[in-house]
């Protein structure tokens, strides 16, 4: 009994509060999405919000079960729950539901339940687990390959299911990777490529290879701090060009200028390389080879771009960059949700007052889009109210992370953290149109039980392991 | 305790960044940008606009000359149509079965939830039938509309007709919509701002799929529909059906006005059309038919036709060169079989001297020529070009050379040479002269006139020297009449002089060139001419007023190759006379009346109006 007393004092009551201030926050939202003059009733159950009060409940319960259990049962338990989540995946391939296209959903009577969102939460006890083993290091291949197949598998399973967001979820493990030792530059390879895809996607060919031969030479000087080795780089690019611009003229090829600044820059590339091996220049051997890479890279997106993707593929990747827009096609989303958040101005239009909302302008407005009726309704003001909880959430749950005893806990934090932070970015970037439109819910806001009961579960199973920081936990 | 804690705050740190990313997204979003608002308000806000009657329009006498009927729209709502036989509704509201069901798959491709219009304008003795077998046609629901109607079938180039706006119009005038009917011609044009009305104006909710989900903003915004304002025309009915008749199978027109106050009594184009064919949906077949037709039934030669005025701008000669002192009632020319100088000759067939009421009575080309020799080059002027332009200011006074109805836009100005045309195209570098325009003083040559002036004209001779903006109508109900038509404008002939020369223009109804047209009880004032047409038989053209003190009725008829004014238009113009001072045709002159209604001067030749010389 003492132990029990013990936990209640030391729970984390804040991010508790935080909690309930967002679920709430959530149901009257998802109350006024749906609203109409005919069912006035927030409890009724045969609408939306109804129904979510019920999730609700559930929630506040299975919080409380969670609070109630030992907490060395989720150490034990990690890989049979992970295994048993994984089986549910599999289950789900065969006797799952389709709804949009993904076949993810587990019918048992009245209950639909996603086992996609659980997976995440075993592949975070798991991975805990074993990032808190003795002799788990990122220098050790078995631990890296170890870990990538804990990923792996439940990502392979969800992306059969046709779910590709959920899937895109588990990149969100990266950041415990990282606090955990994972080299940066993996993070930084990351970010870098992604922004290679988008730039090369976004400019015009040959503006994107000037623009990376001109940073290839600005962070040369950054990194040498010596103008004379310009000279050499300087001459050998352009009697490339010069060399190859005459080649086309002989042969009496169509000039084309993208074509010949690509073959140049490769083959003064190429020419460097050697060079700067020869000479001995470390860093001018990394950035070329960077350099050599990224054309390839640019290269080959173009080239996949136009022969790989489905149209509607290259309409998403299009209208998410900006290249094209029509309104009324695929960016009839992103269009409407921006309209109901825009219009809401400094302090929003009121409570059940948003016209976009109530009207069902935007698509999917409970679940995925759940973000314009705050937009809408609320304004400026509570659209920053909602994203400040979030931020403080997640800041709140990595500073406890941090002060674990527990290596396992601290993982499992992270990971609770960086879930709640991927699911944050994508889900409201998509709403204000700056990321992609990945179909994945707001934590905690979002109506729909299974995505509920797995933040829950997941921040709750968190605050239970916090509340054990002074046991050493294996 | 772990060499990456540090790690703890690049995390946070991304964090922040974008977190403050978002921010300013959402305060571009929603504070600076303003077009999402705006965005916001098309989605949901839908119109519903009340159209408001348009106003009617009155003859002179009280009579109803436009009144608006109620046709109906089917609509359909194709979410909500039930099973029905179509076969039995097509029957019912007499349209093939076949517009019918593609006009209902183009409503399902525009919206399943709104309702679109499938067929336009049915007729009240079908909505009788559809009204009692409804209930059959679950889905479908009528919508009134009112149409022009017209229960005389007459004057239609005065009314004139309403159409739809035209997608340039609509860019320069936000009040209409796509759509919406607005004056094409006549009186529905000039006075459309009056008869419109005010159109009513309901802004709902709507959801995504266009359903109506309630008011907008309380229904604050809402207005009512203004019905238009009535108008009183001037027209006189029964003279204006009167003219219609005797022009039938004649090409021409004929211009009535009260000269005392400028109002148009009659305004008769032929060949005319009933304004009803321009109405409903027969309107598509008659339209095209109506515009190709070489006799141009649309185009309102009253008002727009223009021809030289012959002998009938004769007595305006007379004025000026009275006015100007060039000749006095005495003073006389010599008619020798016309009017010779070297080799110039022009054609009369008199052999003897004329004063100015003779020469108008038998309307001596030669005296009006000699006149007007004189008068150009009267020493005083120093020049030609200098008399010329006195002439040509005296003329304009007269409301030629320019527009004056204040409410016909497609009115022609008709065509008095600046002293320059003469100068470019006649004259050259040479001195100016009267015999290269000497025509000028018979009405023929490149003066060109509209019926309309020349009614006026009339009017003016009738009033001794002034008139109003001739125009067609009376008075607006509820508002003021534009003061333009008010305004009495002075010619720059004194009216002494106007006086002097009634003798000459009752003794050419009397026993002169249109005895055809005397009147036992009425004195007429009038004119004969012949406009020449290079193009084939000359214009039969007369002007008249009568009586002659405190005149009635000033009339200009044209009759296209009607040869001379005495043949067709001179009787024409006093059998409206008679008509409109009398009432009726007294026995002795009904022969007159049945000549002219059964004579049929239309052949298939294209009448040509002549346009400035070239």
């Amino acid at each position: 009994m003492a132990q029990r007393f013990e936990i209640w004092k030391r729970l984390d009551w804040i991010i508790i509060l935080l909690y309930v201030f967002l679920v709430i926050a959530g149901w009257l939202n998802i109350y006024s999405a749906v609203y109409s003059e005919e069912h006035r009733s927030i409890f009724d159950m045969e609408q939306r919000y109804g129904k979510q009060m019920l999730w609700i409940i559930f929630a506040f319960v299975l919080g409380l079960l969670i609070l109630v259990t030992e907490s060395n049962f989720f150490v034990a338990f990690s890989f049979p729950l992970y295994i048993f989540l994984l089986f549910l995946l599999i289950v789900v391939l065969f006797f799952g539901n389709k709804v949009n296209g993904a076949k993810a959903w587990l019918t048992i009577g009245e209950f639909a339940l996603q086992p996609s969102e659980f997976a995440k939460f075993g592949t975070s006890l798991a991975l805990a687990k074993v990032m808190s083993s003795y002799d788990f290091s990122f220098k050790n291949r078995n631990s890296k390959i170890l870990l990538i197949a804990l990923l792996v598998i439940p990502v392979l399973l969800i992306v059969l299911q046709h779910d590709t967001g959920s899937a895109l979820v588990y990149v969100a493990f990266l950041i415990p990777f990282y606090r955990e030792g994972m080299s940066g530059l993996i993070l930084f390879f990351l970010f870098f490529t992604a922004l290679l895809f988008i730039l090369s996607l976004l400019l015009a060919p040959w503006l994107f290879v000037v623009l990376l031969i001109l940073s290839a030479f600005a962070v040369f000087i950054l990194l040498r701090k010596k103008w004379n080795e310009l000279l050499t780089p300087l001459i050998v690019l352009v009697s490339s060009v010069a060399l190859v611009s005459i080649i086309f003229l002989v042969f009496g090829l169509a000039y084309n200028f993208y074509f010949v600044l690509l073959i140049s820059s490769f083959i003064s590339g190429v020419i460097l390389l050697f060079f700067s091996i020869y000479k001995r220049i470390p860093q001018a051997t990394l950035i070329v080879s960077i350099f050599i890479l990224s054309l390839l890279f640019s290269f080959t997106v173009d080239f996949a771009f136009e022969n790989i993707l489905q149209p509607h593929q290259q309409d998403r990747i299009n209208n998410l960059l900006g290249i094209e827009s029509d309104p009324l096609g695929a960016g009839y989303n992103v269009n409407q949700s921006k309209i109901a958040i825009g219009s809401g101005g400094l302090f929003g239009k009121g409570f059940l007052k948003g016209t976009q909302t109530k009207f069902d302008f935007v698509p999917e407005q409970s679940t995925d889009f759940i973000f314009c009726t705050v937009g809408e309704e609320w304004g400026f003001v509570g659209s920053i109210v909602i994203i400040v909880a979030f931020i403080y959430l997640i800041i709140r749950i990595i500073n406890l992370a941090e002060r674990q005893r527990s290596i396992f806990s601290r993982v499992f934090g992270y990971c609770v953290a960086s879930i709640i932070f991927f699911h944050f970015v994508i889900n409201i970037g998509m709403t204000i149109g700056i990321a992609p439109v990945i179909g994945i819910p707001l934590p905690f806001f979002s109506y729909g039980g299974s995505s509920l009961w797995f933040f829950t579960l997941l921040l709750f199973t968190f605050l239970r392991l916090d509340a054990s920081r002074f046991e050493q936990l294996r | 305790m772990n060499s990456f804690a540090k790690r703890k705050n690049i995390i946070i740190g991304i964090l922040l960044i974008i977190g403050a990313i978002y921010v300013m997204r959402l305060f571009n979003l929603q504070i600076v940008d303003s077009t999402y608002k705006r965005s916001a308000t098309r989605n949901v806000v839908r119109e519903v606009i009340e159209f408001p009657s348009r106003g009617l329009i009155y003859d002179r006498n009280g009579e109803m000359l436009v009144y608006n009927q109620i046709v109906y729209d089917l609509l359909a709502t194709p979410r909500e149509i039930g099973r029905f036989d179509t076969t039995t509704l097509c029957s019912i509201i007499d349209v093939p079965k076949e517009v019918f069901i593609d006009e209902l798959k183009k409503a399902k491709r525009m919206s399943t939830y709104r309702p679109s219009v499938i067929i336009k304008q049915i007729p009240p003795d079908r909505y009788a039938l559809l009204k009692e077998k409804m209930f059959k046609f679950p889905g479908f629901y009528l919508q009134t509309r009112n149409v022009r109607t017209y229960p005389f079938g007459c004057a239609a180039h005065v009314l004139g007709y309403i159409g739809e706006v035209s997608p340039a119009f609509l860019e320069k005038n936000p009040y209409y919509r796509s759509g919406d009917y607005i004056g094409v011609s006549g009186i529905e044009k000039a006075y459309e701002e009056h008869l419109r009305g005010r159109k009513g104006v309901s802004l709902f909710l709507v959801d995504v799929h266009g359903r109506i989900k309630g008011s907008y903003e309380d229904g604050k915004l809402d207005t009512v529909a203004v019905k238009g304002r009535d108008l009183v025309s001037s027209l006189d009915r029964e003279l204006q059906q009167y003219g219609e008749k005797l022009m039938v199978n004649k090409a021409g027109s004929i211009v009535a006005i009260e000269p005392s106050t400028g109002e148009i009594l009659s305004l008769v184009s032929s060949p005319s059309y009933d304004p009803v064919e321009m109405v409903g949906r027969n309107r598509t077949v008659n339209f095209p038919r109506l515009l190709n037709d070489p006799l141009l039934p649309l185009f309102n030669r009253a008002i727009s036709a223009q021809y030289p005025p012959g002998s009938t701008v004769k007595m305006l000669h007379g004025l000026i060169a009275l006015e100007e002192n060039i000749i006095t009632l005495g003073s006389s020319y010599y008619c020798a079989n016309g009017f010779h100088v070297g080799n110039f000759h022009q054609a009369c067939h008199h052999e003897q001297s004329f004063n100015l009421n003779n020469a108008i009575a038998q309307s001596c080309n030669a005296y009006f020529s000699q006149e007007f020799r004189d008068l150009l080059q009267d020493r005083k002027y120093g020049g030609a070009r200098n008399g010329y332009e006195v002439w040509r200011n005296h003329v304009l006074s007269f409301g030629f050379g320019n527009r004056i109805s204040y409410e016909f836009d497609e009115e022609a100005k008709g065509f008095i040479p600046e002293a320059e045309y003469y100068e470019k195209r006649v004259f050259k570098n040479a001195k100016w002269r009267a015999l290269p325009i000497i025509s000028l003083a018979i009405g023929q040559g490149e003066m060109q006139t509209t019926p309309l002036q020349m009614a006026n004209y009339t009017a003016i001779l009738a009033n001794r020297g002034f008139y109003y903006p001739p125009h067609v109508v009376r008075s607006i109900d509820g508002a003021e009449l534009n003061p333009e038509l008010k305004t009495k404008r002075y010619t720059t002939v004194n009216s002494i002089q106007f006086e002097r020369i009634m003798d000459g223009m009752e003794e050419v109804v009397n026993s002169g060139t249109a005895s055809i047209a005397r009147i036992p009880g009425i004195t007429i004032c009038g004119k004969t001419g012949t406009a020449q047409n290079p193009h084939g038989s000359d214009h039969s053209t007369f002007i008249a007023f009568a009586p002659r003190e405190n005149p009635k009725i000033a009339i200009a008829v044209y009759v296209e190759n009607g040869k001379w004014g005495n043949l067709y238009a001179a009787p024409i113009a006093s059998l409206m006379i008679e008509k409109y001072l009398k009432d009726s045709i007294q026995p002795s002159r009904q022969w007159l009346e049945t000549r002219m209604l059964e004579t049929n001067l239309l052949y298939p030749e294209l009448p040509n109006y002549i346009q400035y010389p070239k």
